[in-house]
């Protein structure tokens, strides 16, 4: 056997890895956690990998993930070895082709990220939800629940299809083993190709359609012979287990490493055995050791071979000793008999009684575990094999969660750990922007590649996308790291962000003894002071070492910014003695080096010089020996909010969500809206400051902030009487608004910082020309003034919108946005245009959100932006699928143009009773703007109190329905994702249905959410995930598609290029009686680019011509006039100067020189090519709705 | 007729050589240049600020919102090779060689010796000619001593002087106390020649916008009576070749430069004006110049009138400033 190879990976580098060497075409669509695996080999391919055979698999994007199962099935049947990725919601998209595939005996794997489906609400985290509704398929299924093991049973699984003829689907948990980083011996080629027996790889390629020998494969069958046709495979799914039994048998000759279809594991006289598969495995069998040491007689079956289910196999894998078993499903199949594993067990013991178990028949529980990645801990497992000792063991269990409704939960000990002391246990606390996960992930590979230790480690996200906390759990040991679950006790814990200090006990895992590293701006004997009570309780209580570094300070000279993450690992290596201090040092260099030099050689001397800095800046703590601070931790939200989120988000937000019980949870799915409000994050180090001296009352700073953080009032001088004193005011400029005063007011502790504002600002102070109307100064010195003002003027009433010329943003920015303070990106370039959509429609808005960023900022726990108004009106918000959202949307106006239209003939009805003019008036409304809304609110209030006195059967039900008489604005909302590629069917049908809806596409021009991957909305050139070297293909153009209709609304606006044009584009859409579409240009994170400064390149995109400002409005053909009109004169710069402003273009010129001059070369000449196209159609006149070409 | 001249030893059928801008991007133009006359060209600069801005610039963006949320642990693939470096460069001096016949002459700007050597020896190991030294510093350290900026100038060129075989053409600003003095410690640190003069990056202000614009503005006409000046200072005085730039734009301004001592004379603004033809014109303009005014070859001129060979050396310093300045400006009455 030749040396082994190990390397540190994550579970999907280690599925792909194989998966891309086993095959000649890979279809791939991104989604979590399944997304890296097409990215891995969308860029392997990108670079000229080869597989086993010598030659660059082709990978190719779909549109979706049925497009992805429908290429896999086609090349399938063309006789090419096929593969695809995926997860969840893209698992059943790819049913449909799953029953073929099968039916037809391909041989082909799709490998499984497994994860949680959408219920009562999306979750992208793990459990079996998804694969278990894949059962029917006929896909064989296999599961591994390590790192490791996803890599060899990835091996089995491919080699096993292809004897087997039946299609496997290989899953592994989503986050717990796709994400986790290990260290694996790999499966080298030699060993691939002798798994893979190219006999009948060449029985596959025989078996494709050709016309060279012509079949039919497909037909439709009638009731005479469809039923004996199903049943013709069976010899197929007989015969499988022993194949892949085989299978693992001949990998386990080939690697030492043995699978079989189910392992035992425990003691051999085991009375008590957990069944269940995935990564639970690893803690039940560290549990298994643990309690076993103690004396236990327990045991543990994990599945590896699932379907086809090998009763025989299954049965024997216990020891005859076993009297009972608790059957561990990660999945919930509410309504039914059991969850898939437990009942499988049920009828297999049933059946093979007095057979192949000829013992008694054990005592057999079901329960659910760790669904949506929720831990699985020793103790847990431990609370599971106690209550198999009862005598009555509990039925039906949940474990891990408090079940305070039904009493399902089986309570365990959460202060129980069985964590190895051999074990290096550390725990790390960052912010994303810190760069401290990529530096755990280099320290693993430092560790597991350096030395002879293995390594682990696991990542928790925060759900923010700005200000994001993450959490790094790694275990360094001698043996293999198998602990499935994250770090119960830490031997070193590190706060890299004095921020958390302030809220969150940093210290709650640690043990006694352990080293606690702080990253603090103060001198060591300075440190204890700053530390409040609850911390240094912990660290007196615990007996602590603690160091401090001031890493900011050491990154600052260094020249690396905010990014501490070389800098907090050299501290790690120096006092945590993992290797000895020069080892690591010397390895942390060497790794630089491999990381950095390609990116210049100063960045890696950057980085040196971090290193070389740091140790001189590491200090022990001296330790007092009394705790001294009266400071306690900050409360998650304020004492003011109202019980739900006080009680349930704000214990979320304190990172106590694991403990809520199941009663606290509404059961539908539905929360309250408004509640971001209570968040209070903090994260802005810098905030706008007002200066009303030289402001003009625009409004741009107001518009363009992402978070709607800047607010603006204009209101009667009294209201200044009682202000504070730092309170800033002007006399308002517009003169309707003349003898009012005016502020614009920032909310401090809701700014993120990102200075899209005072870029935007279109005023220079004539004395210091870098100054604006507003400026970016220190958030702490003015957190406490401008809280007080900032509350203050919540208070100062707005003006009447009925009042508003809404056509000025001036004024129009005086309504009050519906959607605050989003946890998106700092500078998000999508929040803007839904923010203007519910200043403008808010209060009888509805919203549609397709899944992607929209539906994460918009709804993912534990707050939410979308809000309501004094009224308590404001958008009505709900997200059902990534595919569906212009269906979805459409339903909600069917549904309310149907009710209206019963309202309405309701009404009729009962003209006599609720008077014959009130209900002319309702009937006749004009709801085209704000006072005819507000009159029919009044209109419809004085119908339901007369209503009220009826006691008609007709008239209560009008009562019930009257609220949708006044106007109901639908909005479906979703990213370029949905909208050019997995929606496009639906959205498609929606704009052939000349419904009243408005569609706001929030075109970031790639996959934003996923991490970047291209679209078909992505430009030419662009390097985007899937297209590592330049989007080939010319963006596709939406809006073109729309106008082909005639008669839809379409709007193309970026905003930063010019925002008049934008709001007026959203108020044309919404007047427009039938379909609108707007497609908004969003500058995105994933573009690669400054986004303090990123509304520049809105207008240098349109500038060049890149981007196009039009409005095609179907209306002004009544009129006599063309619909189409451009609102930008003709391409003034060439695309180059705008592209040089975004990596994502540039990054092409470094990775692929050649193909980016091609590439810019066309790309202007489509451009040139595309506006003259538009020019020409903006240009013909046109009367009787003809153009001069058609006449 | 005679046009030819030599350059750092380069023999070069005329004096009009391309000097560094964006026009040498293209290696077409660069065809262009030859087939219109030009005898050598100087290639655009490898800026080493944008070696720099380049690398930090996409080591930010390709790790500044990664490993932050669940579902984007980062936004872009990172390629496994990038070309950072000056490597595009190089490749292209390679493929130009190979490409035209006239003499391929690097350029490298920067202000710090660090990343020049290496720099330099890649674009000698391209296969240029020669290489020209732009060091561009804007002294704005108040601690800086007139002395210390000088010492940069002759540090890089040691460096680089050590390292590379190939002729060296240093780039100079006028703005030097003692001109002559450092014109030969430039000498004795390993210089071939001079280009005369390097002009400062000069931001415009936008008065409507309240803005500082980085426009390069082209070089007038009137800007050739600085090195007019100081070539025929220098010529005969030192042993390195002189080459003219800024201001050079007609057969006229060709010929006084040649006349004053330069070598060479080097175009940008004026190819930026009137096309690349212009070249064209130019060589064909200065053959009849010479043909009209019984000149054998450009060589015959060269410095006949440097202020050594001239009738009226005071002409050129400071004496004659008085005479001049109430000679032009006399108050009408």
């Amino acid at each position: 056997m030749k040396k082994p190879l190990f390397k540190t990976i994550d579970g999907n580098e280690a599925v792909a890895n194989i998966a891309y060497r086993v095959n000649e075409v890979i279809a791939i669509y991104p989604i979590t956690p399944a997304s890296v695996m097409g990215e891995l080999a969308d860029a392997w391919a990108s670079e000229g990998v080869k597989n086993i055979w010598g030659t660059v698999p082709s990978v190719i994007e779909m549109q979706s993930e049925g497009g992805a199962a429908g290429v896999v099935h086609g090349s399938l049947q063309t006789g090419s070895l096929t593969t695809t990725f995926t997860a969840s919601q893209g698992l059943l998209l790819m049913l449909p082709n799953m029953f073929k595939i099968a039916g037809e005996l391909t041989p082909a794997v799709f490998h499984i990220a497994a994860r949680s489906l959408a219920g009562q609400a999306l979750s992208i985290f793990g459990d079996h939800s998804d694969v278990m509704v894949a059962r029917g398929t006929g896909f064989g299924m296999l599961a591994s629940g390590s790192v490791q093991e996803a890599m060899d049973i990835a091996t089995i699984a491919h080699a096993g299809t292809l004897k087997a003829r039946i299609p496997f689907l290989h899953f592994f948990d989503g986050f717990r083993t796709s994400h986790e980083v290990n260290k694996v011996e790999m499966v080298d080629e030699d060993m691939l190709r002798a798994m893979i027996d190219e006999e009948l790889v060449e029985a596959h390629h025989t078996r494709a359609l050709s016309p060279d020998h012509p079949v039919l494969r497909g037909t439709a069958q009638n009731p005479d012979v469809y039923f004996q046709a199903r049943e013709s495979v069976n010899s197929y799914y007989e015969q499988c287990p022993a194949i892949i039994q085989e299978t693992m048998d001949q990998f386990a000759e080939l690697t030492g490493r043995a699978y079989h279809l189910f392992d035992y594991y425990g003691a051999p006289d085991a009375d008590r055995v957990i069944l269940l598969m995935g990564s639970g495995c690893g803690a039940v069998q560290e549990s298994v050791d643990f309690l076993n040491s103690q004396g236990e007689k327990v045991g543990l079956v994990k599945v590896r071979l699932y379907r086809p289910f090998d009763m025989k196999s299954f049965l024997k894998s216990f020891p005859e000793s076993t009297k009972k078993i608790a059957v561990l499903d990660r999945t919930k199949e509410p309504g039914s008999a059991g969850e898939p594993l437990f009942q499988d067990c049920v009828t297999a013991f049933q059946e093979g009684m007095g057979n192949e178990w000829s013992n008694p028949l054990p005592v057999i529980v079901g329960g659910r575990y760790g669904l949506s990645s929720k831990e699985f801990t020793p103790a847990m497992v431990k609370a599971v094999f106690d209550n198999l000792s009862e005598i009555q063991p509990k039925k039906h269990f949940t474990i891990g969660i408090q079940d305070d409704v039904m009493h399902t939960h089986i309570p365990f000990d959460s202060n129980f750990s069985i964590e190895s002391k051999a074990m290096t246990r550390a725990i790390f606390y960052g912010l994303g922007s810190d760069g401290t996960v990529g530096a755990n992930k280099t320290s693993i590979k430092i560790i597991g590649e350096h030395s002879p230790n293995y390594a682990q480690g696991y990542f928790v996200y925060d759900s923010k996308k700005s200000g994001a906390m993450t959490i790094s759990h790694l275990r360094f040991g001698p043996d293999p790291i198998q602990s499935t679950y994250l770090i119960q006790e830490a031997s070193f814990v590190a706060c890299h962000q004095p921020v958390f200090l302030e809220r969150y006990n940093v210290l709650q895992q640690m043990e006694a003894g352990g080293t606690f590293l702080l990253n603090l701006p103060y001198a060591p004997e300075e440190v204890w002071e700053k530390l409040p009570r609850p911390i240094q309780t912990e660290i007196l209580e615990k007996q602590l070492k603690v160091y401090v570094i001031d890493a900011q300070k050491v990154a600052h000279q260094a020249g690396m910014g905010r990014r501490i993450n070389t800098v907090m690992q050299v501290c790690f290596f120096a006092i945590s003695n993992v290797l000895p201090q020069d080892e690591a040092i010397e390895a942390i260099k060497t790794s630089i080096q491999t990381t950095y030099s390609k990116k210049g050689r100063h960045i890696a001397e950057m980085n040196i010089r971090a290193v070389d800095e740091t140790l001189a800046h590491l200090f022990p703590v001296p330790l007092p020996e009394a705790v001294s601070s009266k400071t306690e931790f900050l409360p998650p939200v304020s004492e003011e909010a109202p019980d739900f989120v006080k009680n349930v988000l704000g214990e979320i937000i304190g990172g106590r969500g694991d403990q809520l019980p199941v009663s606290m949870l509404p059961s539908d799915g539905t929360y309250p809206t408004g509640t971001s409000q209570w968040e209070k994050r903090n994260i802005g180090l810098k905030i706008p400051v007002w200066d009303p001296t030289i402001c003009i009352d625009c409004g741009k700073c107001s518009i363009v902030c992402p978070h709607a953080v800047i607010r603006l009032k204009a209101y009667e001088p009294k209201y200044l009487d009682n202000a504070p004193a730092s309170f800033k005011s002007k006399d308002a400029r517009d003169k309707d608004w003349k003898g009012l005063k005016y502020t614009i007011q920032v909310a401090p502790e809701d700014c993120t910082g990102c200075g899209i504002c005072v870029d935007f600002c279109p005023v220079k102070n004539k004395k210091i020309t870098r100054l604006k109307a507003i400026n970016m100064e220190d958030q702490p010195p003015l957190r406490v003034q401008e809280k007080e003002n900032w509350e203050y003027f919540l208070d100062i009433p707005s003006l009447d919108r009925r009042e508003l010329k809404i056509n000025s943003i001036r004024q129009q920015q005086a309504q009050e946005p519906l959607f605050e303070f989003s946890g998106a990106c700092e500078g998000c370039g999508e929040t803007p245009y839904i923010k203007l959509a519910t200043q403008l429609f808010g209060d009888h808005m509805l919203v549609a959100n397709a899944t992607g960023c929209s539906s994460i900022y918009g709804g993912n726990l534990p707050t939410t932006p979308w809000t309501k108004n004094a009224e308590g009106r404001g958008p009505a918000w709900s997200n059902s699928l990534f595919e569906d959202n212009a269906e979805f949307g459409l339903g909600f106006r069917v549904s309310l143009d149907k009710q209206k239209e019963f309202a309405e003939e309701l009404v009729r009805q009962l003209k006599s009773e609720i008077g014959e003019g009130l209900a002319e008036e309702i009937l006749s409304a004009d709801q085209n703007d704000e006072a005819g809304i507000y009159e029919q609110r009044e209109r419809v209030a004085d119908l339901k109190q007369k209503l009220e006195k009826s006691t008609s059967s007709v008239a209560q039900k009008l009562l019930t329905l009257a609220d949708v008489l006044v106007k109901k604005s639908v909005w479906i909302i979703g990213g370029d994702g949905w909208a050019y590629d997995i929606g496009f069917g639906g959205l498609d049908h929606v704009l052939a249905s000349g419904r009243n809806v408005n569609i706001l596409v929030l075109d970031t021009e790639v996959y934003s959410n996923t991490g970047g991957q291209t679209s078909k909305s992505t430009p030419l050139g662009a390097v985007a995930k899937f297209s590592a070297s330049g989007k080939p293909t010319q963006k596709k153009d939406l809006g073109m598609i729309a106008m082909n209709y005639g008669n839809v609304y379409v709007g193309s606006v970026a905003m930063g290029a010019k925002d008049e044009h934008t709001l007026r584009t959203f108020l044309e859409a919404e007047a427009y009686p039938g379909t609108s579409i707007i497609v908004a240009y969003s500058h995105c994170i994933a573009h690669g680019i400054e986004m303090s400064t990123a509304l520049q390149n809105h207008k240098a995109l349109v500038q060049s011509g890149q981007w196009l400002l039009y409005r095609y409005n179907p209306a002004l053909k009544e009129e006599g006039k063309n619909p189409l009109q451009l609102d930008f004169s003709a391409a003034r710069t060439s695309v180059d100067q705008f592209r040089n402003l975004e990596s994502r273009f540039k990054m092409l010129a470094k990775s692929h020189p050649q193909i980016a001059k091609k590439f810019l070369h066309t790309a202007q000449k489509q451009i040139k090519e595309h506006y003259a196209f538009y020019e020409h159609m903006a240009s013909q006149s046109f009367s009787s709705g003809k153009t001069d070409v058609e006449s | 007729m005679d046009l030819t001249t030599t350059y750092m030893g380069l023999r070069l059928k005329n004096p009009l050589v391309i000097s560094a801008s964006p026009l040498s991007e293209e290696a077409d133009n660069v065809r262009k240049m030859e087939d219109l006359g030009a005898s050598a060209v100087v290639l655009y600069s490898l800026f080493e600020e944008q070696i720099i801005k380049d690398s930090y610039e996409l080591d930010h963006h390709l790790s500044a919102a990664a490993e932050s949320h669940a579902e984007a642990l980062s936004y872009f693939t990172e390629p496994e090779v990038l070309h950072i470096g000056p490597e595009h460069y190089l490749e292209y001096i390679a493929a130009l060689k190979k490409s035209v016949g006239i003499p391929i002459i690097g350029s490298l700007n920067g202000s710090t010796p660090g990343g020049w050597v290496e720099y330099a020896r890649l674009i000698e190991e391209a296969g240029a000619d020669a290489l020209e030294l732009n060091i561009y510093t804007i002294p704005t350290d108040p601690n800086l001593t007139a002395l210390d900026v000088e010492q940069n100038y002759l540090d890089i060129l040691k460096e680089v002087r050590a390292q590379v075989s190939i002729p060296i053409a240093v780039k100079l600003s006028p703005f030097f106390t003692s001109l002559a003095n450092m014109v030969v410690k430039l000498e004795n640190a390993g210089a071939n020649a001079l280009v005369l003069f390097n002009r400062f990056y000069q931001p415009d202000i936008n008065p409507e916008e309240l803005e500082v614009e980085p426009q390069i503005l082209l070089s007038a006409h009137q800007a050739l009576r600085l090195p007019l000046c100081w070539i025929g200072l220098l010529f005969g005085r030192t042993p390195l070749d002189l080459a003219a730039t800024s201001g050079i734009h007609t057969v006229q301004d060709v010929i006084k430069m040649v006349m004053s001592g330069a070598n060479v004379t080097m175009l940008c603004a004026a190819l930026f004006r009137h096309g690349l033809h212009h070249i064209e014109v130019l060589e064909k303009g200065i053959g009849a110049w010479l043909d009209e005014h019984e000149y054998e070859s450009m060589e015959q001129m060269r410095g006949n009138m440097s202020q050594l060979h001239c009738d009226n050396p005071a002409a050129f310093e400071r004496a004659q400033y008085v005479q001049a300045v109430h000679t032009h400006f006399r108050i009408r009455e």
